[in-house]
């Protein structure tokens, strides 16, 4: 879960992490008041889960409040679109209105985890303001990666490496300790999967701020985070995949028109990788889960159908604990269901098998039913959409 | 032979008295797995499927019974605990089935694991089988498997089966299929895998199936091209999935080049694998390797 910069900066700075003033506006009256509290010169920040808010007219500088109140005006309601975010945007509810910040020098940090390690890492570059991958490409000696042993926590050896790795001034050695710190007991304690503070900024008057910052949540901690869930905003995420979400099913829309229902990510990547090879193009991918019953299999399908660019079916079906006869009565019921039925190619296997292929060929549906990967590829692809 | 389990394999299942974890040992049961015991706090002094008796404790169980594998079917927020409980209790192989354990829990989990003998697969994992021994540990469907000599190890669980039955229809059977599981962080990696079947005397070949995210493939490449000398065919799926999607499985986003389906079987064929094309040839690609 992703939280927006303006959540981000203050969960941090409830750890102690340094942020730059600001206030959180969701109108054009707002964004000038908080113009005005800050001493007029302002930063006016539209708030959105993507990256490269900069380069799409994202982030503009306001002389005084009465611009900022402008600035806010032309964001707020409308989409931006940022090489993140892909062509349909991201739509603005708010502006994040922060003090302006001289800054001395631009660096980078954050802390993840890595599953090759299987510990906490913190990532830090002397080369901040960049796409941290593109400069781990270019300039991979340009990028320190530090290791926490969770059992003992960041030690200050640790943040003296870093420090020394960022080029830091020694002055500045127990500040950048004091927030490094600040943001693993944040990491830890909010089950976060990312914190991204870039920049990390050094002020002309030597001191060092956060000057944005993304904090992502890991999705499967959220029932000990209530607080935190609360901080979700759905109107980041494509509509379909926050239905799915709530109906226990993983979705992600595609832009092609082979609908497809799988169970099992893997299995689903697979089915994609074959109707892609095949020469179709899938319009989703879909797991409905290991336990899924006849209602979730329906709902899954008319959840899928709902995406109007899905001009055919692709069902695959590898029963296990999940049984074919209920997987067909669930497929029977949603094409029931819809407003619409689009060419149907089912393939199942394992569990109840015979019966659940003669549930579908007794339900009066047009459905071609197969037996292998190969031939639903094919099946699938002979369909003129 | 096989791997990790055999025919002395006792297995204690964690929450055996919950709709999935009864449903689940008593079809391990059904295939042949020595069920020696069920753990559910609570619950200590009843028995279950025919005759299995429940413990309070792992520790009392494994006193009991003398388990040596422990099946975990606990809700997430339990998970970790019953992963540490059975360890405590010196269970050699934990298998962790349940979904969506938090990635902080799997960390501190794994650290504490550092230095003690039990192995964990998963979280998050369909677990493990093998057919020679008639030991199931996990929740695939037993009646695709056949015993044999191909090792199969695998990120995915329905893709996994998918393998197991191209295979087997083939007539190519099967020492031990590992399911590693799809979270980020996880106990057993591929090259764990892969380091036992290559001891292992009864597997002559080995089917290696990745995914697009992380990098335990290209590790697996690089212990293949070092240690292995048995035959290896390797299928990454999510070749055509976008940059940058969550595809379920947690670990499954591609966030550098290293994560890239190209780059994966780029550095398994350099490892000599035998590249398995699309997910319909994986039968026939292993036929053809075998000879």
């Amino acid at each position: 879960m992703k939280l927006h910069e303006y959540q981000a900066k203050e969960l941090l700075a409830g750890y102690g992490v340094p942020v730059p003033q600001g206030h959180v506006a969701s109108s054009a009256a707002e964004a000038t008041a908080a113009a005005d509290k800050l001493g007029g010169r302002a930063v006016v920040k539209a708030q959105v889960h993507a990256g490269g808010r900069g380069k799409a007219g994202g982030v503009k500088v306001a002389a005084d409040p009465a611009e900022a109140g402008t600035f806010a005006d032309a964001m707020i309601g409308t989409t931006l679109i940022t090489f993140q975010t892909g062509p349909e945007g991201a739509p603005i509810h708010q502006v994040l209105v922060e003090q302006t910040v001289d800054v001395e020098r631009e660096l980078y940090f954050s802390i993840t985890t890595d599953g090759g390690r299987r510990l906490p890492v913190i990532i830090a570059s002397a080369e901040g303001g960049m796409e941290i991958e593109e400069v781990a490409r270019t300039q991979p000696d340009r990028v320190l990666t530090e290791p926490i042993d969770p059992a003992i926590g960041l030690q200050p050896f640790q943040g003296r490496r870093i420090a020394s790795a960022l080029g830091l001034p020694a002055e500045l050695g127990r500040p950048f300790m004091a927030l490094a710190e600040a943001c693993y007991k944040a990491y830890m304690a909010e089950d976060s999967s990312m914190i991204e503070i870039n920049p990390l900024v050094v002020t002309q008057d030597g001191n060092l701020l956060a000057l944005d910052a993304k904090v992502s949540i890991d999705d499967d901690s959220l029932f000990r985070h209530k607080a935190g869930a609360a901080l979700r905003d759905t109107s980041q995420e494509e509509p379909l995949e926050v239905a799915a979400s709530e109906a226990g099913i993983a979705y992600v829309k595609l832009d092609g028109n082979v609908g497809c229902m799988v169970n099992g990510a893997g299995l689903a990547m697979a089915t994609m990788d074959i109707v892609k090879f095949a020469g179709g193009a899938p319009a989703n991918f879909l797991d409905v889960g290991g336990g899924a019953d006849e209602g979730k299999i329906s709902e899954a399908i008319l959840l899928m159908l709902s995406d109007q660019g899905v001009e055919k079916v692709l069902v695959n079906i590898f029963g296990g604990i999940l049984r074919c006869d209920i997987a067909a009565r669930g497929i029977v019921d949603a094409y029931g269901k819809a407003d619409r039925t689009p060419p149907l190619v089912v393939r199942m296997l394992g569990t109840n098998v015979d019966e659940g292929k003669q549930i579908l060929a007794d339900s009066g549906l047009t459905i071609t039913q197969v037996d292998t990967l190969q031939e639903a590829a094919n099946a699938i692809s002979e369909i003129k959409a | 032979m096989s791997i990790f389990v055999n025919e002395n394999t006792r297995l204690l299942v964690q929450g055996i008295t919950g709709r999935e974890g009864s449903f689940h040992a008593e079809r391990c049961q059904v295939y042949g797995t020595n069920l020696v015991a069920g753990v559910t706090p609570g619950k200590g002094g009843e028995s279950v499927l025919g005759g299995v008796p429940v413990f309070d404790s792992v520790r009392d169980a494994v006193d009991a019974t003398h388990a040596n594998v422990a099946l975990i079917f606990v809700p997430p927020p339990f998970a970790a605990d019953a992963i540490l409980e059975s360890a405590d209790a010196g269970v050699p192989l934990v298998v962790c089935i349940t979904e969506g354990v938090p990635v902080r829990d799997s960390t501190y989990v794994l650290r504490y694991l550092e230095g003690k003998s039990t192995r964990l697969l998963g979280p998050n994992c369909p677990g493990l089988i093998s057919p020679g021994a008639k030991a199931k540990i996990g929740i695939m469907p037993g009646n695709i498997h056949m015993a044999g000599h191909t090792g199969v190890v695998s990120r995915s669980g329905t893709l996994t089966y998918e393998a197991v039955d191209q295979l087997t229809k083939l007539g190519i059977g099967q020492s031990t299929c590992v399911g590693i599981g799809g979270d980020p962080v996880s106990g057993t990696v591929f090259v764990d895998v892969l380091k036992a079947f290559n001891e292992d005397p009864d597997t002559e070949s080995i089917v290696l199936i990745g995914e697009i995210g992380g990098t335990k493939e290209q590790e697996a490449a690089a212990y293949i091209k070092e240690h292995v000398r048995k035959p290896v065919a390797s299928l990454i799926v999510g070749q055509t999935a976008p940059p940058g999607r969550r595809m379920g499985h947690a670990g499954a986003v591609i966030t550098g080049t290293a994560a890239l389906a190209s780059e994966k079987m780029r550095a398994l064929e350099d490892a000599g694998c035998h590249v398995i094309p699309t997910p319909a040839d994986i039968g026939s690609t292993v036929k053809a390797m075998l000879g």
